[in-house]
């Protein structure tokens, strides 16, 4: 299937998107379409649908090409369909500022991919559950994929790890504990 | 150190400052800590080829509380220094550290934002090991200048200056 019947299949169902076939040099094994940042989730659902069943999602990563080029980020979605043995990659052309919906509704797989771009890149993922840093430890400041990251920074190294609950929660959990403890029936 | 053979049976006299440090020295009980492709030269020289055995530094503890020695074998990431400080402060005093490879000792290739540019940032560090990866000969010979840095320090010698 390439990427101009694809794109005849799903139209209808995404009114106002824009979509376009991308040339790739692997195109006969992964057909290349571009997409409306704001239509993504519409995109994928008619992926899903009859005929196409993208249903498996394989990933999402980007590229930045700042500073060449606004909007700088390209989104690259990889879907996978195992009935149908075919593959299909989604590009997305979106801003820093620019909010992009999750895909974590259709596929709950897409969550974590989503936390690591949001992590490296930025980039922020609208509706996403659970959008907090991945890899990078959670009180890090900036974004180290982006091309304007300073690369080789010189920052001391924290020796200290913070406290992964609240002063309340810690509190609750040691009160809790001296009443386990001091209310708990001797064994028989 | 003197041996006495008017007695019936022989008695070495010595003090209780060199027996202490020989004892230190020849049991250095490293914790099991391994951070990257160091770490596979450091099994490699508690392997039977290499055979550190022979030193007194075979007995790879699991817990921290066990150990003498930590031994820093590979690139210490910015997420992983909040650990290994943890892991440090848990083990029991006289302790020392040896940093393995070049990663460890100043990041080596990787001059990033990622990876913390020289452990002795976050630990004391005893001894240096260059290499990329050190061979285990090379880990074998600092553990043997470790031994020696052992047996040449005071007992009363005050803990080592905590940094950070």
């Amino acid at each position: 299937m390439t990427a101009e019947e694809i794109i005849a299949a799903i139209a209808p169902a995404v009114p106002g998107a824009t979509l376009e076939p991308l040339a790739a040099s692997d195109s006969a094994v992964t057909p290349s379409l571009l997409v409306s940042a704001p239509h993504i989730v519409a995109a994928c659902q008619a992926l899903q649908g009859p005929g196409l069943e993208f249903v498996a999602f394989s990933d999402v990563t980007a590229v930045d090409f700042h500073p060449t080029r606004d909007p700088r980020f390209d989104l690259v979605y990889h879907l996978v369909s195992p009935h149908r043995r075919a593959r299909v990659r989604l590009k997305l052309r979106v801003n820093a500022d620019q909010d992009v919906p999750t895909l974590s509704e259709l596929y709950p797989g897409a969550g974590w991919p989503e936390r690591e771009l949001y992590d490296l890149f930025g980039i922020v993922f609208s509706g996403h559950p659970d959008l907090r840093r991945l890899m990078m430890p959670e009180d890090w400041e900036g974004f180290p994929l982006r091309k304007d990251y300073p690369v080789q920074l010189r920052k001391d190294a924290q020796t200290y790890m913070p406290l992964q609950i609240t002063q309340e929660e810690f509190q609750a959990n040691m009160e809790r504990d001296r009443y386990q403890r001091t209310t708990a029936k001797p064994k028989a | 150190m003197g041996l006495e053979t008017d007695f019936e049976i022989p008695v070495v006299t010595t003090s209780a400052e060199f027996v202490i440090q020989w004892a230190r020295r020849s049991a250095i009980w490293p914790v099991t800590f391994g951070l990257a492709c160091c770490a596979i030269e450091m099994m490699a020289m508690a392997s039977s080829r290499y055979d550190v055995s022979r030193f007194g530094a075979e007995v790879f503890r699991g817990s921290p509380r066990q150990s003498d020695l930590m031994i820093i074998a590979g690139r210490l990431s910015r997420k992983m220094a909040p650990a290994l400080r943890r892991i440090y402060d848990q083990m029991p005093e006289p302790k020392w550290v040896i940093s393995m490879g070049a990663c460890a000792s100043c990041g080596g290739v990787f001059d990033n934002y990622a990876i913390v540019q020289g452990s002795d940032q976050v630990v004391p560090v005893d001894v240096f090991i260059p290499g990329c990866p050190p061979r285990p000969e090379a880990v074998i010979y600092g553990i043997v200048q470790l031994q020696k840095k052992i047996a040449a320090s005071k007992l009363d010698q005050s803990p080592k200056v905590r940094i950070a």
